[in-house]
Protein backbone atom coordinates (compact mmCIF):
# COMPACT_ATOMS: atom_id res chain seq x y z
CA UNK A 1 0.00 0.00 0.00
CA UNK A 2 1.47 3.64 -0.93
CA UNK A 3 2.38 5.57 2.29
CA UNK A 4 1.69 9.00 1.75
CA UNK A 5 3.55 11.37 4.40
CA UNK A 6 1.00 14.00 5.49
CA UNK A 7 2.86 17.41 6.64
CA UNK A 8 0.44 18.51 9.30
CA UNK A 9 -0.28 15.28 11.13
CA UNK A 10 3.48 15.15 10.21
CA UNK A 11 3.21 11.15 9.66
CA UNK A 12 3.00 7.77 6.77
CA UNK A 13 -0.31 7.57 6.50
CA UNK A 14 -1.79 4.93 3.86
CA UNK A 15 -2.76 6.49 0.45
CA UNK A 16 -7.19 5.37 1.45
CA UNK A 17 -6.81 8.29 2.96
CA UNK A 18 -5.96 10.80 0.44
CA UNK A 19 -7.16 12.22 -2.79
CA UNK A 20 -5.85 14.20 -5.27
CA UNK A 21 -6.67 17.63 -6.31
CA UNK A 22 -4.69 18.26 -9.45
CA UNK A 23 -1.49 20.56 -10.09
CA UNK A 24 -0.34 22.66 -8.02
CA UNK A 25 1.52 26.02 -8.46
CA UNK A 26 -1.34 27.08 -10.76
CA UNK A 27 -1.62 31.17 -10.27
CA UNK A 28 -5.05 32.46 -10.58
CA UNK A 29 -5.06 35.54 -12.38
CA UNK A 30 -6.06 38.65 -10.89
CA UNK A 31 -7.95 40.57 -13.45
CA UNK A 32 -9.95 37.55 -14.59
CA UNK A 33 -12.80 39.57 -16.50
CA UNK A 34 -10.18 40.98 -18.98
CA UNK A 35 -8.10 38.12 -19.71
CA UNK A 36 -8.58 36.22 -23.19
CA UNK A 37 -10.75 33.61 -23.95
CA UNK A 38 -7.53 31.61 -24.97
CA UNK A 39 -5.21 32.85 -21.54
CA UNK A 40 -8.53 31.42 -19.71
CA UNK A 41 -7.90 28.22 -21.64
CA UNK A 42 -4.47 28.10 -20.72
CA UNK A 43 -5.38 28.66 -17.10
CA UNK A 44 -8.31 26.92 -16.36
CA UNK A 45 -7.54 23.55 -18.70
CA UNK A 46 -4.29 23.37 -19.92
CA UNK A 47 -1.87 21.08 -18.20
CA UNK A 48 1.66 19.51 -19.07
CA UNK A 49 0.93 16.02 -17.95
CA UNK A 50 4.53 15.09 -17.72
CA UNK A 51 7.00 12.20 -17.76
CA UNK A 52 8.94 12.45 -14.48
CA UNK A 53 8.43 15.00 -11.70
CA UNK A 54 4.93 17.01 -11.49
CA UNK A 55 3.72 18.78 -8.23
CA UNK A 56 0.06 17.89 -7.48
CA UNK A 57 -2.15 19.11 -4.58
CA UNK A 58 -3.11 16.75 -2.33
CA UNK A 59 -5.97 16.29 0.31
CA UNK A 60 -6.01 14.27 3.50
CA UNK A 61 -9.43 14.31 3.36
CA UNK A 62 -9.95 11.27 5.61
CA UNK A 63 -7.47 12.45 8.28
CA UNK A 64 -6.93 16.09 8.88
CA UNK A 65 -8.93 17.45 5.96
CA UNK A 66 -5.97 19.75 5.18
CA UNK A 67 -4.76 20.41 0.83
CA UNK A 68 -1.12 20.19 0.79
CA UNK A 69 1.22 20.42 -1.91
CA UNK A 70 3.25 17.06 -2.87
CA UNK A 71 5.94 16.48 -5.78
CA UNK A 72 5.83 13.28 -7.16
CA UNK A 73 7.32 11.16 -9.81
CA UNK A 74 4.86 9.83 -12.34
CA UNK A 75 6.53 6.75 -13.11
CA UNK A 76 7.49 4.93 -10.46
CA UNK A 77 4.17 6.64 -8.65
CA UNK A 78 7.08 7.62 -5.43
CA UNK A 79 6.34 10.89 -3.57
CA UNK A 80 9.11 12.63 -3.38
CA UNK A 81 8.20 15.03 -0.93
CA UNK A 82 5.47 16.48 0.80
CA UNK A 83 5.22 20.41 1.95
CA UNK A 84 2.78 22.78 3.24
CA UNK A 85 -0.33 24.60 1.37
CA UNK A 86 1.18 28.48 0.73
CA UNK A 87 4.95 26.79 0.88
CA UNK A 88 7.17 27.79 -1.73
CA UNK A 89 7.80 25.45 -4.98
CA UNK A 90 10.90 23.42 -3.59
CA UNK A 91 13.65 22.95 -6.18
CA UNK A 92 14.06 19.17 -7.47
CA UNK A 93 16.66 19.55 -10.23
CA UNK A 94 17.83 15.74 -9.07
CA UNK A 95 17.41 13.47 -11.74
CA UNK A 96 13.83 11.74 -11.65
CA UNK A 97 14.07 9.68 -9.05
CA UNK A 98 12.95 6.82 -10.86
CA UNK A 99 13.75 3.13 -9.40
CA UNK A 100 15.53 0.82 -12.05
CA UNK A 101 13.36 -1.93 -11.16
CA UNK A 102 10.30 -0.24 -12.38
CA UNK A 103 8.47 -2.04 -14.98
CA UNK A 104 8.12 0.66 -17.64
CA UNK A 105 7.35 0.01 -21.38
CA UNK A 106 10.59 1.08 -22.47
CA UNK A 107 12.54 -0.91 -19.89
CA UNK A 108 10.75 -3.55 -20.95
CA UNK A 109 10.33 -3.48 -25.10
CA UNK A 110 12.73 -1.41 -25.70
CA UNK A 111 12.07 1.36 -28.29
CA UNK A 112 10.58 -1.63 -30.50
CA UNK A 113 7.07 -0.13 -30.91
CA UNK B 1 -59.56 11.54 23.75
CA UNK B 2 -56.74 10.63 21.12
CA UNK B 3 -54.07 8.88 23.27
CA UNK B 4 -50.46 10.18 22.73
CA UNK B 5 -47.57 8.61 21.56
CA UNK B 6 -44.21 9.14 22.82
CA UNK B 7 -41.14 8.52 20.71
CA UNK B 8 -38.99 6.47 22.55
CA UNK B 9 -35.25 6.76 21.47
CA UNK B 10 -32.98 3.80 20.41
CA UNK B 11 -29.40 4.15 20.27
CA UNK B 12 -28.10 2.52 17.19
CA UNK B 13 -26.31 -0.17 18.36
CA UNK B 14 -28.40 -0.89 21.18
CA UNK B 15 -28.95 -4.35 20.76
CA UNK B 16 -25.52 -5.26 19.17
CA UNK B 17 -23.11 -7.46 20.81
CA UNK B 18 -20.07 -9.07 19.42
CA UNK B 19 -16.30 -10.35 19.74
CA UNK B 20 -14.13 -13.18 20.21
CA UNK B 21 -11.96 -14.90 23.32
CA UNK B 22 -9.82 -12.22 22.78
CA UNK B 23 -11.08 -8.98 21.94
CA UNK B 24 -14.63 -7.56 23.61
CA UNK B 25 -16.80 -5.03 21.90
CA UNK B 26 -19.26 -2.62 23.43
CA UNK B 27 -21.35 0.12 22.47
CA UNK B 28 -20.43 3.01 24.44
CA UNK B 29 -22.54 5.15 26.53
CA UNK B 30 -24.27 7.65 24.32
CA UNK B 31 -22.19 11.02 25.08
CA UNK B 32 -22.84 14.67 23.98
CA UNK B 33 -20.05 15.76 20.99
CA UNK B 34 -19.13 19.14 19.60
CA UNK B 35 -17.30 19.43 16.17
CA UNK B 36 -15.19 22.40 16.93
CA UNK B 37 -13.08 24.63 14.65
CA UNK B 38 -11.16 27.43 16.02
CA UNK B 39 -8.37 29.27 15.50
CA UNK B 40 -5.07 29.73 17.68
CA UNK B 41 -5.82 32.69 19.03
CA UNK B 42 -9.13 31.34 20.64
CA UNK B 43 -7.67 27.62 21.87
CA UNK B 44 -6.81 29.44 25.03
CA UNK B 45 -10.39 30.59 26.24
CA UNK B 46 -11.81 27.23 24.58
CA UNK B 47 -9.31 25.77 26.52
CA UNK B 48 -10.85 26.99 29.71
CA UNK B 49 -14.37 27.82 28.91
CA UNK B 50 -14.49 23.36 28.25
CA UNK B 51 -12.35 22.75 31.41
CA UNK B 52 -9.66 20.79 29.35
CA UNK B 53 -6.75 21.72 27.06
CA UNK B 54 -7.26 21.60 24.00
CA UNK B 55 -4.05 19.47 22.33
CA UNK B 56 -1.95 21.41 19.89
CA UNK B 57 -0.04 18.72 18.67
CA UNK B 58 -1.21 16.53 15.52
CA UNK B 59 -2.54 13.45 17.21
CA UNK B 60 -3.27 13.74 20.60
CA UNK B 61 -5.71 13.89 23.39
CA UNK B 62 -6.68 15.73 26.40
CA UNK B 63 -8.95 13.72 28.69
CA UNK B 64 -10.77 14.42 32.32
CA UNK B 65 -13.83 13.81 34.17
CA UNK B 66 -15.09 11.71 31.28
CA UNK B 67 -14.51 15.02 28.84
CA UNK B 68 -12.15 14.23 25.58
CA UNK B 69 -11.13 16.63 23.53
CA UNK B 70 -9.20 14.73 20.21
CA UNK B 71 -7.19 16.56 17.60
CA UNK B 72 -8.53 16.07 14.13
CA UNK B 73 -6.91 18.79 12.44
CA UNK B 74 -4.81 21.90 13.15
CA UNK B 75 -7.94 23.87 13.25
CA UNK B 76 -10.07 21.21 14.27
CA UNK B 77 -11.03 18.88 17.34
CA UNK B 78 -13.76 16.74 18.49
CA UNK B 79 -15.28 17.25 22.09
CA UNK B 80 -16.98 14.17 23.89
CA UNK B 81 -17.93 14.82 27.15
CA UNK B 82 -19.49 11.23 28.09
CA UNK B 83 -21.63 12.85 31.32
CA UNK B 84 -23.92 14.78 28.28
CA UNK B 85 -22.84 18.18 29.70
CA UNK B 86 -24.24 21.11 27.50
CA UNK B 87 -20.82 21.25 25.11
CA UNK B 88 -22.09 23.58 22.53
CA UNK B 89 -23.41 26.19 25.84
CA UNK B 90 -19.88 25.53 27.26
CA UNK B 91 -18.00 26.72 24.17
CA UNK B 92 -20.44 29.82 23.39
CA UNK B 93 -19.69 31.22 26.86
CA UNK B 94 -15.51 31.16 25.71
CA UNK B 95 -16.29 34.13 24.47
CA UNK B 96 -13.87 33.84 21.49
CA UNK B 97 -14.74 33.07 18.08
CA UNK B 98 -14.82 29.78 17.05
CA UNK B 99 -17.61 27.37 15.31
CA UNK B 100 -18.87 24.44 17.10
CA UNK B 101 -21.58 22.28 15.63
CA UNK B 102 -23.45 19.74 17.84
CA UNK B 103 -22.91 16.15 16.48
CA UNK B 104 -24.15 14.06 19.47
CA UNK B 105 -26.65 11.92 17.58
CA UNK B 106 -24.46 11.94 14.50
CA UNK B 107 -21.52 9.49 16.20
CA UNK B 108 -22.03 6.47 17.52
CA UNK B 109 -18.60 4.69 19.27
CA UNK B 110 -17.28 1.51 20.07
CA UNK B 111 -15.16 0.07 22.29
CA UNK B 112 -12.85 -2.69 21.65
CA UNK B 113 -10.69 -4.01 24.45
CA UNK B 114 -8.71 -6.80 24.70
CA UNK B 115 -5.52 -8.30 23.98
CA UNK B 116 -6.59 -8.92 20.34
CA UNK B 117 -8.10 -5.64 20.07
CA UNK B 118 -5.55 -4.12 17.57
CA UNK B 119 -5.86 -7.31 15.65
CA UNK B 120 -9.51 -6.75 14.98
CA UNK B 121 -9.19 -2.84 14.15
CA UNK B 122 -6.06 -3.64 11.35
CA UNK B 123 -8.88 -5.76 10.20
CA UNK B 124 -10.00 -2.77 7.80
CA UNK B 125 -7.51 -0.17 9.43
CA UNK B 126 -4.21 -0.16 7.72
CA UNK B 127 -2.65 1.92 10.22
CA UNK B 128 0.00 0.58 12.70
CA UNK B 129 -0.97 0.52 16.04
CA UNK B 130 1.72 -0.96 17.55
CA UNK B 131 2.55 0.92 20.79
CA UNK B 132 5.60 3.03 19.43
CA UNK B 133 3.54 3.77 16.31
CA UNK B 134 0.11 4.35 18.69
CA UNK B 135 0.56 5.23 22.26
CA UNK B 136 -1.86 5.47 24.63
CA UNK B 137 -3.92 9.16 23.91
CA UNK B 138 -3.33 9.12 20.02
CA UNK B 139 -6.61 9.93 17.94
CA UNK B 140 -6.60 10.41 14.53
CA UNK B 141 -9.57 10.24 11.88
CA UNK B 142 -9.10 7.64 9.82
CA UNK B 143 -10.76 4.96 7.47
CA UNK B 144 -12.01 1.58 8.39
CA UNK B 145 -13.09 -0.45 5.77
CA UNK B 146 -15.17 1.92 3.87
CA UNK B 147 -16.48 4.18 6.70
CA UNK B 148 -14.41 6.78 8.04
CA UNK B 149 -13.74 6.31 12.06
CA UNK B 150 -12.19 8.61 14.98
CA UNK B 151 -10.10 6.20 16.49
CA UNK B 152 -8.74 6.69 19.92
CA UNK B 153 -6.32 4.59 22.29
CA UNK B 154 -7.38 4.68 25.65
CA UNK B 155 -5.32 1.90 26.94
CA UNK B 156 -2.61 -0.53 25.76
CA UNK B 157 -5.68 -2.81 24.64
CA UNK B 158 -8.22 -0.41 24.55
CA UNK B 159 -9.80 1.91 21.47
CA UNK B 160 -12.47 3.91 21.21
CA UNK B 161 -14.13 3.90 17.53
CA UNK B 162 -16.17 7.06 16.79
CA UNK B 163 -18.08 6.41 13.70
CA UNK B 164 -21.54 7.99 11.94
CA UNK B 165 -24.74 5.99 13.32
CA UNK B 166 -25.86 5.30 10.00
CA UNK B 167 -22.31 3.31 9.25
CA UNK B 168 -21.97 2.04 12.80
CA UNK B 169 -23.82 -2.11 11.66
CA UNK B 170 -21.55 -1.54 9.21
CA UNK B 171 -18.51 -0.83 11.50
CA UNK B 172 -19.41 -2.91 14.28
CA UNK B 173 -19.76 -6.13 11.88
CA UNK B 174 -16.78 -5.74 10.24
CA UNK B 175 -14.79 -5.41 13.82
CA UNK B 176 -16.85 -8.57 14.70
CA UNK B 177 -15.50 -10.71 11.89
CA UNK B 178 -12.43 -9.26 12.59
CA UNK B 179 -12.33 -10.00 16.36
CA UNK B 180 -13.02 -13.70 15.29
CA UNK B 181 -9.72 -13.43 13.31
CA UNK B 182 -7.57 -12.13 16.08
CA UNK B 183 -8.88 -14.80 18.21
CA UNK B 184 -7.00 -17.26 15.86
Amino acid sequence: MLLIHCPYCGEDRSELEFRGAGDAHIARPTNMADISDAEFEAFFFLRQNPKGIIYERWRHIHGCGRFFNAVRDTVSDRFIKTYKAGEPKPDINAAPATDAKVETYEALEGDAR
Amino acid sequence: MADQTQALRREPLANAHGGSGGVRLTPAKPASRISLRARADAVGALSSALGLDLPIRPSASAISNGRMALWLGPDEWLVIDENGADLMAAAASAGAMHSATDVSHRNTAIIVSGPGAATAINSGCPQDLSLKACPVGKCSRTIFGKAEIVLLRMSEDTFRVECWRSFSPFVFGLLAEGAEDAAQ
